[in-house]
């Protein structure tokens, strides 16, 4: 891992993952690793131990289901795809999270103003 | 509900682990190859591909377990894990596994078993409403406390008393059933009105009867048991407008009593008729001093106590005696709660099984508690291993209580098996004399009881290890290496078996005490012959039921001598209400010369039997004096009667009996005594020389009154002596009988010797049971001990070994090891010996002809115990002193 990639945030995996598969549609896990970690602009590195058991959490969950399908080099692998749950997890979590961001952002900017 | 679903899916996860651990490799796998390719596309060399794929991917065996984590729920992955450690643990030590399961599987089974039945009968309730309210009353006299109450004095009773609500007599009787198929003879059951009002029993069908109804010359009405109405009426719901003939008699149904309904005093648990008392044309129900035989039940009002009933009624029979001094004279009424009476003179042989119950259990305990105490010495060294590979002591803790709980699962479902069928058939076993044997089922309560009891001790001695090890440091417990020869644990395991050894003792001695008994009882002389002989009772057509005496009397003679032409038939008599063992008949007489006594109580008592001439020669009593009727004994002859020794001794000591007279209350009537025959034990083997009534008089049945005479139709006794085949000569007097008439019946037929037998039933089941106890707790013992010596001897096969490379004799090892046995066993034999002194004495009730600390019982039990356990400590000492010493010595 390279220092200047931050570490994921515990609990926004999931929205990212769930992102990814609403925008991408069906994707292996490398697929998905290579979307987040393109989207971040290269900020995020995403390896096995996180990935992983973060999809078994969604699968278990039923946001998502999975099934062993052909990559595009006709490789053996095993896609992911969204629910309907998943859609309704998906934005529930993201209201969630731009209030978060909304209310986070209130309390930096007068600090930013005073230096 | 989505935290629920995920939980669902963890737990299937946990039960699927190969498979999808295979996927998941082929996942990660496919996922490092698509990396790599893509690096390969940005120009990569493919070994710097690789590196630079499995450097960004991190840890794989760190991704495994955090997935395999995610997957399942490891907290049941450990227990899932422990139980298949625990049955490997248990399938590994198979002599272990099945001497625990089988000695708490026979704590649980046969103790709960027993209990059940103890419960049922000793402490369960009556199956009544408010049974507490429930009295029997019995008219004491001033020689004796529970007599049978006069009619005439019932009736008052009832009338004057003011603490009951409500007041009923009854007696047993039989009836011929004519007129619906085959003649039959049915148990019935003669009742004042409110029997089944004070014991809250309610009609099936139709209703009970009133105090009208009941009165003596009413007309003629019956209730049914269910049984009789399924059986003769198909169970037709208008049964209520038919009538059924009873002794020649027409009833009508009014009701039908439900077959729920169980009395066991007075063998009520199988009448099939209830008929009103003022049916009864008995003479003597109309004299206040004739008791009957009749008892009452009574209901006490709600908040009267027993001792305010007992003054209430004493109070009604003073003043009874004040208007009837002639006979009321010194008459009381007895009050005894009707459950007292039922289970009363049974409580000391249930306290005596109930103590074995118990015993088994201490045994089962132990046994199971010094399994564990030897297993827990292997494997101190297996947990001290864990504790240094870094177990915690809960994670160690939790595998023993899992193997715990997997020991006491299987034993608990064992037995409940031997619970469930144990019940049933000691039922079976249980004599017809126990009362209540009806309403026993298996007792939950008690089955927990035991289970808990045992589970207890199981789980609390199974923790040994994981304490042992906790206390002492793993280093320790490897370096002894198994041997851990601590002498607190030998001297634990010493006191259980020698304790082991005590108990089963006391229950041998107990056992072996009753089987003395029994062998001593029948070496009893009777005072009569009791092989070969028949006994059966018969009726004549209900047409001549309170006929012509004449004709009656003919009518039996014809019967005797049709009877006596059978081949193989040697002596045949009738026999009016009372045989040996069988059932009594008592009446009262005064000395000739002396003025009558004013009341009966001031008269002499005497059991009485009413026979033909036949009777001593069948019987094999022997004459002592004078002679035994003749067929000129009959109604036209002066009155004779015939005494035994014992009324000789007691009434005409120093005189000769013969041609002296006795006056019978009965009618007033002088009867000259013409002979002196040996006594009989009336009142069976153990208990004749104990009762107070023993004197006998013997009667010419043909020179019985004729008002008693006109009763006989109704059933009276034949007893017979044979030889040959009993089979033909029962069916010989069968066609006998059915050719007479198709009104007569022939009923009860059983020999003399199994009169005689089941006199002795409860002994035996008390013997019986004692002994399977004893030979269970032998077995638990015996295993003990094995267990014990097997695992001593693993423990020193490092020292055997050295021994016999050394040059010892290996039938010296065989006698070292079988030695340390029978120390154990030869202490707890002594501690046995000083217990069984003491708790035998309990027994003393129950025992005939030896006294309960009898030399030979305990003597002959101690050497059968030493016998067990050598052979139980032979096995395994044979075993060590046959070891290979190279082998041993090699492999420690």
């Amino acid at each position: 891992m390279g220092e200047n990639k931050a570490d994921i945030w515990k609990g926004t995996l999931a929205l990212m993952v769930l992102k990814t598969l609403e925008a991408m549609g069906p994707l292996h896990g490398y697929g998905i690793a290579r979307r987040i970690e393109q989207t971040s602009g290269g900020l995020l590195s995403l390896n096995y131990g996180t990935l992983y058991p973060a999809l078994l959490k969604l699968e278990q969950e039923g946001a998502i289901t999975s099934e062993w399908g052909a990559s595009e080099k006709n490789r053996k692998a095993r896609f992911y795809s969204i629910t309907r749950a998943g859609h309704k997890l998906l934005q529930q979590e993201a209201r969630e999270w731009e209030q978060a961001t909304i209310i986070l952002a209130r309390f930096l900017a007068p600090a930013q103003e005073a230096q | 509900m989505k935290t629920l679903r995920a939980l669902c899916r963890r737990l299937v996860g946990t039960f699927r682990m190969q498979q999808a651990e295979r996927e998941f490799a082929a996942e990660l796998e496919s996922h490092l190859e698509m990396h790599i390719e893509d690096n390969l596309c940005s120009g990569m060399a493919p070994g710097e591909a690789r590196r630079q794929a499995l450097i960004h991917l991190g840890g794989m065996e760190q991704t495994r377990q955090s997935y395999r984590e995610q997957r399942s729920l490891p907290w049941v992955e450990n227990l899932w894990h422990d139980i298949r450690f625990g049955l490997r643990m248990l399938r590994k030590s198979p002599v272990f596994t099945t001497v625990a399961v089988l000695t708490l599987a026979l704590g649980i089974g046969a103790n709960t078993a027993i209990f059940s039945i103890v419960n049922g009968v000793l402490l369960h309730p009556l199956p009544f409403p408010h049974a507490e309210q429930l009295i029997i009353l019995h008219e004491s006299k001033p020689n004796f406390e529970f007599g049978g109450i006069s009619f005439p004095n019932f009736k008052d009773w009832r009338r004057d008393n003011h603490s009951f609500s409500s007041m009923s007599v009854s007696h047993g009787y039989y009836f011929s059933l004519t007129g619906k198929g085959e003649a039959e003879l049915v148990d019935g059951q003669y009742m004042t009105s409110g029997f089944f009002e004070t014991l809250g029993i309610k009609p099936l069908l139709g209703r009970t009867f009133t105090e009208q109804e009941e009165i003596s010359g009413a007309a003629p009405i019956a209730l049914i048991s269910e049984g009789l109405w399924k059986r003769t009426f198909d169970a037709s719901p208008n049964v209520l407008s038919k009538a059924i003939s009873l002794n020649g008699r027409s009833y009508s149904i009014i009701g039908v009593i439900p077959s729920s309904f169980h009395l066991t005093i007075w063998g009520m648990g199988n009448r099939d008729v209830y008929v009103p008392m003022g049916q009864w044309n008995a003479p003597g129900l109309l004299a206040r001093d004739a008791g009957m035989g009749l008892r009452a039940i009574a209901r006490l009002k709600p908040g009267v106590s027993i001792e305010q009933g007992k003054a209430d009624m004493a109070r009604v029979s003073q003043n009874l005696a004040k208007t009837f001094p002639d006979v009321d004279t010194g008459i009381g009424a007895s009050l005894v709660p009707m459950k007292e009476q039922i289970v009363g003179d049974v409580r000391p042989f249930l306290l005596v099984i109930m103590a074995a119950v118990g015993l088994v259990l201490m045994i089962a305990c132990v046994n199971i508690a010094s399994l564990l105490l030897a297993r827990s010495t292997t494997r101190t060294q297996e947990f001290g291993i864990r504790a240094a590979l870094g177990a915690s002591r809960t994670r160690m803790i939790r595998q023993l209580l899992t193997e715990s709980l997997l020991l006491s699962i299987a034993s608990g479902a064992l037995g409940l098996v031997i619970a469930v069928w144990g019940t049933h058939s000691c039922l079976r076993l249980l004599p017809q004399t126990l009362p209540r044997a009806e309403d026993i089922g298996l007792d939950l309560r008690v089955l927990f009881f035991t289970l808990g009891i045992t589970l207890l001790t199981g789980t609390l001695f199974g923790l040994l290890p994981a304490f042992r090890t906790s206390r002492t440091d793993p280093h320790s417990a490897l370096k002894a290496g198994g041997r851990g020869s601590s002498t607190a644990r030998h001297r634990t395991q010493n006191i259980f078996v020698i304790s082991e050894m005590a108990i089963a003792l006391v229950l041998l001695i107990g056992a072996g005490l009753m089987i003395r008994s029994l062998q001593q009882l029948w070496k009893v002389d009777p005072g009569f012959n009791p092989h070969n002989i028949l006994i059966f009772g018969y009726t004549l057509p209900p047409s001549m039921i309170g006929g012509n005496p004449t004709a009656i009397r003919s009518a039996f003679r014809n019967f005797d001598d049709q009877i006596a032409a059978i081949p193989g038939v040697t002596g045949v008599s009738q026999s009016w209400s009372a045989l040996p063992i069988d059932n009594e008949n008592d009446i009262q007489f005064w000395p000739d010369g002396q003025p009558k006594p004013a009341s009966t109580n001031d008269m002499k008592g005497t059991l009485s039997y009413s026979v033909g001439p036949d009777y001593l020669k069948i019987m094999g009593i022997s004459l002592k004096r004078g002679r035994f009727f003749t067929s000129r004994d009959d109604e036209k002859s002066p009155l004779v009667g015939v005494i035994d020794e014992v009324f000789a001794q007691k009434y005409f000591a120093g005189q000769d009996p013969i041609g002296k007279h006795i006056m019978l209350a009965d009618g007033d009537k002088r009867v000259e005594i013409v002979g002196v025959v040996g006594h009989v034990k009336q009142w069976g083997l153990d208990a004749d020389d104990i009762n107070p009534l023993r004197v006998q008089l013997y009667t010419s049945w043909m020179q019985t009154p004729d008002d008693f005479v006109r009763l006989a139709p109704s059933g009276i006794q034949a007893v017979l002596r044979y030889q040959g085949d009993l089979t033909q000569i029962f069916n010989a007097i069968r066609r006998t009988v059915a050719q007479n008439s198709h009104e007569q019946i022939f009923y009860d037929v059983h020999t003399m010797q199994s009169s005689l037998s089941s006199s002795l039933a409860q002994r035996r089941f008390v013997m019986i049971l004692l002994g399977s106890f004893a030979v269970l707790s032998l077995l638990l013992a015996s295993i003990g001990i094995y267990g014990v010596i097997a695992y001593l001897i693993e423990q020193r096969f490092q020292e055997i070994g050295i021994r016999l490379a050394l040059g010892a004799q290996r039938t010296h090892i065989l006698g070292l090891i079988l030695w340390q046995g029978m120390r154990l066993a030869l202490i707890g034999i002594a501690v046995g010996i000083a217990a069984g002194l003491v708790l035998t004495r309990t027994m003393t009730q129950m025992l005939y002809g030896i006294s309960a600390t009898d030399p030979g019982t305990f003597v002959g039990v101690a050497a059968l115990l030493m016998l067990v356990v050598a052979a139980a400590c032979y096995i395994p000492a044979r075993r060590a002193s046959h070891v290979d010493p190279m082998q041993i010595i090699h492999s420690q």
